[in-house]
C-alpha cells in the first residue's frame, strides 16, 4: 500500500453508494416483468488510491455484477459510482469512454476472454489504436511488445494465435491488455479461479509486483478467501446481493465476525 | 491381489518419434477401497492415466506404448470391446471436472440415473426408488422432484451431485474423480469432498482422486502419487508425504497451498528449472 500524507490519497480513488442491481425476470406471452433479481442489493464501499479491496463471496453472491458495473458492462439500476471525485455513473457512453483508460478489467476465464482468430498484438494493441489513434504501427508493436515484458512473456509472442498459450499464459495476456492504455484502476474479476494452485501464486504475485511498479489500485473480486487475504488491504464479504462483513485482510482471519465470514474461512482447503 | 495395478505405463500421442511421452513409466496400485490421490499440475499426465484405466483415450492419437493395467486380474489393455464396456460404469466409474459437459443436456437427470442403472444392474425392477435412493446419498433434497430437471436448472455444484449419484448408482468397486471440485466455489468444494468422505466410509469402493491442489489431498487420501511430466515422482502415505516431502516438486506444490492467516510477502512459486 502506499505511504502518503497528502490530502489527495484520502478522498476515495472509487466510491459506490447504495448500487443497486436488479435484473428483470421475464415471463408470459408478452414476455413482461414478473419479478426481479436482486443481484446487488444496496452496496456501499470505497477504495483508496493504491489500495487492494478484496471482494469475496460465491458464485450468485453479485460480487462480479459489481465489478461490471463499475466498468458499465452492465447497466445499474440505482445508486452512484463516483470516480476520482467525479461521478461517472450517470454520464453518457460518449462521456464515459475517457474513463475507459483510467478503469480497466481482468476477466476470470483465461480460454474465453480472448477472441481466438485475433493474434496477441491485435488483442493487446486494439484498445491502444482507439484510445491512442496518434500512435504508429511500429509504436504500438513496441508498446505492446514492451507490456508483454512486463507480464512475463516475450516480444515473439506478438504474432501467435490464443490456442497456443496456457491457462496462465492466457492470463497474463488478458492483464498486459487491460495496461495497454494505462489504467489507475484495475477490476480483477476472480484473475486467478480458473488456474493450478500452482500458476495462482504466480499470477497473484504479478499483480503485486505490478502493483508496486505501476501504482495500481485493484478491486479483487474471488470466491477463495486465502488468495484475497494474501492479496488485499481491506476484504468485503458479500452474500446474496449484500455486503456482510467488511474489514482488514487481517481483522477478517483473526477475528470474522459474521457467520458467512466464518464459513467461507472454513472452506478454505488447509495442509 | 490389489485391486487396480498399473505397471510401466507409457502413452503418447502423435506419430512415432514425436514429443514427450504424456506418461512415462508409470506404476502404482491401488486396494480394495483405498482412496488414493494422483496430484500434479495441468499438462502432468495425470487425467491420460485416468482415462487410460478403461481405454477411454482416443486411438489414435493416443498410442499404448508400454506397460500392464490390470483391474481385477484383467489386463484392461487387451480385453474385447465388450467385455470392457461392461467394466465401465459398474467396475470402474468416473466423474469429471466439467458437470455441465458431462450430464446431456436435453436428457433430464432421472433419465440419464436410469439410464445407467438399467445398463449396468439390469436385476433392479423398482428403477425409480433406486435413482431417489442414490439422489439421497449424495445429498439432493426432494429427489423425486428433481427427476424431471434438466442439467441446465441445477446449480454447479448440485449437478456434481448428480454425476456422483450416477456413478454409484452402478456400485463401482472404483470411482475416479478428475478434478472434480476445480470448477466450483471454495464452499461447494468442501460440501463436495465432505461428501466422498462420508461414502468413502460407508462403502468399500475405492477412490482416485486427481487433483492439482495438495490442500484437498490431506484430510482425504490415505495414499498420494505425485505426478510431474508423465512420471511418478514422489509416493507414500499422504501424513508421511505431507510431513516429509522428499523431491523438491512435491515441496514445491505443498507449498503452493495458500496458507490462511499467513499473510506473506510473496507467494511460492515453482522453480520448474530447479526440478529437471
Amino acid at each position: 500500500m502506499l505511504e502518503s500524507n497528502s490530502a489527495a490519497s484520502q478522498v476515495p480513488l472509487l466510491k459506490v453508494e447504495n448500487l443497486k442491481v436488479y435484473f428483470p425476470i421475464l415471463g408470459g406471452v408478452f414476455r413482461h416483468k414478473v419479478g426481479e433479481i436482486q443481484a446487488v442489493d444496496d452496496v456501499s464501499f470505497e477504495v483508496r488510491r493504491g489500495e487492494t479491496v478484496g471482494l469475496v463471496g460465491e458464485s450468485g453472491s453479485g460480487k462480479t455484477t459489481i465489478g461490471r458495473a463499475i466498468i458499465r458492462l452492465t447497466e445499474i439500476t440505482a445508486g452512484t459510482i463516483t470516480y476520482d471525485g467525479k461521478v461517472i455513473s450517470n454520464l453518457s457512453a460518449a462521456a464515459f469512454r475517457p474513463y475507459r483508460k483510467k478503469i480497466q478489467i481482468i476477466f476470470q476465464d483465461p480460454y474465453n476472454s480472448l477472441n481466438p482468430r485475433l493474434s496477441i498484438f491485435e488483442i493487446i494493441g486494439e484498445a491502444l489504436e482507439i484510445h491512442f489513434p496518434e500512435m504508429t504501427l511500429a509504436a504500438r508493436r513496441d508498446r505492446v511488445a514492451e507490456l508483454l515484458g512486463k507480464v512475463g512473456l516475450k516480444r515473439d509472442h506478438l504474432d501467435r494465435y490464443p490456442h497456443e498459450f496456457s491457462g496462465g499464459q492466457r492470463q497474463r495476456i488478458g492483464i498486459a491488455r487491460a495496461l495497454a492504455v494505462g489504467p489507475e484502476f484495475l477490476v480483477c474479476d476472480e484473475p486467478v479461479s480458473a488456474l493450478d494452485v500452482s500458476v495462482q501464486a504466480q499470477i497473484v504475485n504479478l499483480l503485486q509486483d505490478l502493483q508496486e511498479e505501476l501504482g495500481l489500485t485493484y478491486l479483487f473480486i474471488a470466491h477463495d478467501l486465502a488468495v484475497v487475504e494474501h492479496i488485499s488491504d481491506f476484504v468485503l464479504v458479500m452474500n446474496d446481493g449484500k455486503i456482510v462483513e467488511a474489514a482488514t485482510a487481517e481483522a477478517i482471519y483473526e477475528n470474522p465476525q459474521h457467520e458467512y465470514t466464518r464459513k467461507l474461512l472454513s472452506a478454505v482447503p488447509k495442509l | 491381489m490389489a485391486l487396480l495395478r498399473v505397471d510401466n505405463l507409457g502413452i503418447r500421442f502423435g506419430a512415432a518419434g514425436e514429443a514427450a511421452p504424456a506418461v512415462d513409466g508409470v506404476s502404482f496400485e491401488i486396494a480394495a477401497g483405498e482412496t488414493v490421490a494422483l496430484v500434479g499440475e495441468s499438462g502432468s499426465g495425470k487425467s491420460v492415466t485416468a482415462l487410460a484405466l478403461t481405454r477411454l483415450l482416443a486411438s489414435p492419437p493416443a498410442r499404448y506404448v508400454s506397460g500392464r493395467i490390470e483391474f481385477e486380474g484383467r489386463e484392461m489393455l487387451q480385453l474385447p470391446e465388450r467385455e470392457l464396456r461392461a467394466l465401465r460404469g459398474s467396475g470402474i466409474a468416473y466423474i469429471f471436472q466439467e458437470p455441465s459437459s458431462s450430464l446431456n443436456p436435453v436428457f433430464t437427470i432421472g433419465y440419464q440415473i436410469r439410464e445407467a442403472i438399467n445398463l449396468h444392474r439390469p436385476e433392479i425392477k423398482e428403477v425409480t426408488g433406486e435413482i431417489v435412493r442414490a439422489l439421497n446419498t449424495v445429498g439432493i433434497r426432494d429427489p423425486e422432484k428433481r427427476l424431471n430437471d434438466y442439467p441446465h436448472q441445477l446449480s454447479g455444484g448440485m449437478q456434481q451431485r448428480v454425476m456422483i449419484a450416477m456413478a454409484l448408482a452402478c456400485r463401482p468397486r472404483l470411482l475416479v474423480a478428475d478434478e472434480p471440485t476445480t470448477a466450483l466455489d471454495v464452499t461447494i468444494q468442501k460440501q463436495i469432498m465432505d461428501l466422498l468422505k462420508e461414502l468413502k466410509q460407508q462403502s468399500n469402493m475405492a477412490i482416485l482422486l486427481i487433483t492439482h491442489n495438495f490442500g484437498l489431498v490431506a484430510d482425504f487420501a490415505d495414499r498420494v502419487l505425485v505426478m510431474f511430466h508423465g512420471r511418478i515422482v514422489e509416493s507414500g502415505a499422504t501424513v508421511e508425504v505431507l510431513r516429509n516431502p522428499r523431491h523438491p516438486y512435491t515441496r514445491a506444490l505443498i507449498e503452493c497451498v495458500p496458507k490462511l492467516g499467513q499473510k506473506q510477502h510473496r507467494l511460492k512459486v515453482i522453480d520448474y528449472a530447479g526440478i529437471e
